[in-house]
């Protein structure tokens, strides 16, 4: 399955040397995408985060400890989205026209497929309907439907606020969105500003020059999946932890 | 059961009778004339009851709060001003400065005309009832919403209606001419009305179609007509839906050259 270009090609990258892991950017995407708390929220097989962040050492003793977080969203792979690939009723499916890998819950049948096929894990199953606590459902988005149980949900790079900037410019009589006019709910909230969002296929973007930074790169970047969130960082047991080498394989930037 | 012994024993008879006529027929199940009575006495009623019973008891019928006549409002005489059809929907039905659409417009829009409750602009008992009920109370008017979708759909007016060049009429119908507000019809199940994707249940569409002479009854139908430029050339289409329904989209956007927009999350969300 050869991924088809189309005109846009929405992406992320994120710097891990800015980022702090003060976990503002996992709170903005819950709150944003009307993710629901579960009952026993310890049950971390079973809680459900969007934007998970990893912490990472490179696991010296003190005084060499170094610590980077690694916010986790959907890597919106481009090429043989695995999800995709595998899901039965195509509940699942890259729109080319913008790179954004969709998950349509009511499509959904909940076998769980795809949450195998993912390299990121990246995807969870909803074992529970959403539970709002009373008067939490008020600040439910409307823009966001609230998934049942039984299905699979995953990051879907604010793909509401996709539309929310098309109606916008369309009611400003334009075609066409300007760099920075979509941005995701975790890019527009972190504080160290170490996400960048916009049009990887736009060269004066700012995320395609970045994408472009001599130490970015990919997480299992060599599994041939194109995922379109970037990771910056100039520490090279981090960019190794990105993806199995052999013990002399890695070549440090 | 009896059906079928009667059936086996006519048959050698029937092909051996030529005046059997259409009873004869070789496409035709070899059913006697009887036979087919009992077919239709069990299938008549199963239809009557599919049809028009299951609706009548699935479906409840509730009044909306009191009458809205849209052709006394864009009467250009005596209501709203605006020079095309499109203008005149859009003075209450329009785009806020977001681009979102408003949809049944607000409290705020009525009471720009209609500001002062002792002074009716007409003399139906409706005006009254709006008047004393909502607009000295101060309070917005419970229309039944007969487009409400569930909460998993996306739809984008302003995609259509400003980018898309689409008139109103051409998907709502001529709604802008009504004098009165349909029945609201709300499955008892489901708690959606039955006009949440117009009325057309078989699936059978036939809105969208290439336009010939004198194949619109009216000058009216004329709005629905819309010229598309393809690669051969132009082609004018005549595009009136009657449903509301993914394939009635799918088709339009074929047909727009728009099929990257059918892509799923354009829909859902």
């Amino acid at each position: 399955m050869k991924a088809t270009e189309g005109k846009y090609k929405y992406g992320m990258v994120i710097n891990l040397d800015k980022c702090t892991g003060c976990g503002t950017c996992t709170v903005a995407c819950a709150a944003e995408n009307n993710l629901s708390v579960i009952r026993d929220e310890t049950d971390k097989q079973r809680t459900i985060s969007w934007m998970q962040l990893f912490k990472v050492t490179n696991g010296k003793p003190f005084p060499d400890t170094e610590v980077s977080y690694f916010p986790r969203p959907c890597m919106h792979c481009h090429n043989h989205t695995p999800c995709v690939s595998v899901c039965p009723p195509t509940a699942t499916k890259m729109d080319y026209n913008n790179g954004i890998v969709s998950q349509i819950y009511t499509r959904c049948i909940g076998c769980r497929y795809c949450q195998a096929a993912c390299p990121y894990q990246a995807r969870y199953f909803n074992w529970w309907d959403g539970h709002f606590p009373k008067g939490t459902e008020r600040y439910l988005s409307p823009e966001v439907s609230v998934r049942m149980r039984g299905v699979v949900e995953k990051c879907s790079f604010c793909h509401h606020r996709l539309m929310r900037a098309k109606e916008q410019a369309y009611a400003e009589d334009r075609r066409e969105l300007e760099d920075g006019e979509y941005i995701t709910a975790c890019t527009e909230v972190c504080p160290a500003e170490a996400i960048t969002f916009g049009d990887l296929n736009d060269p004066d973007s700012k995320v395609a020059k970045l994408s472009k930074h001599p130490q970015a790169f990919r997480l299992l970047e060599r599994i041939g999946t194109e995922p379109k969130v970037y990771y910056i960082s100039s520490k090279d047991w981090v960019r190794r932890m990105a993806d199995n080498y052999h013990p002399n394989e890695f070549q440090p930037v | 059961m009896e059906n079928q012994s009667n059936a086996s024993e006519k048959r050698p008879q029937g092909g051996s009778n030529e005046s059997g006529g259409l009873l004869n027929s070789t496409f035709l199940p070899p059913f006697s004339l009887k036979g087919w009575l009992f077919v239709l006495a069990g299938l008549v009623p199963a239809l009557i009851v599919g049809w028009v019973v299951f609706p009548m008891v699935l479906y409840s019928s509730q009044q909306q709060p009191f009458n809205f006549s849209h052709v006394v409002h864009t009467n250009p005489d005596i209501g709203i001003e605006g020079e095309t059809e499109q203008e005149l929907c859009m003075y209450c039905h329009y785009f806020r400065e977001d681009g979102t659409f408003v949809g049944i417009p607000g409290m705020d829009t009525c009471t720009m005309c209609h500001d002062d409750p002792e002074f009716p602009y007409g003399q139906t008992e409706d005006e009254k009832i709006f008047l004393e009920q909502y607009v000295a109370e101060g309070k917005e008017v419970p229309w039944l919403v007969y487009s409400d979708q569930p909460e998993c759909v996306y739809f984008s007016h302003i995609a259509h209606v400003k980018m898309g060049g689409l008139t109103c009429g051409q998907c709502h119908g001529d709604h802008g001419r009504s004098e009165t507000l349909p029945v609201y019809k709300e499955n008892r199940l489901t708690g959606y009305s039955i006009d949440i994707w117009g009325r057309n249940i078989a699936g059978y569409s036939k809105n969208i179609k290439p336009a010939e002479a004198g194949m619109y009854e009216t000058e009216d139908d004329e709005q629905y007509l819309r010229t598309i430029e393809t690669e051969q050339g132009e082609e004018t289409y005549h595009i009136k839906m009657s449903s509301m329904k993914m394939d009635d989209c799918a088709e339009c956007h074929t047909i727009h050259h728009q099929e990257q927009n059918n892509a799923c999350f354009v829909c859902h969300k």
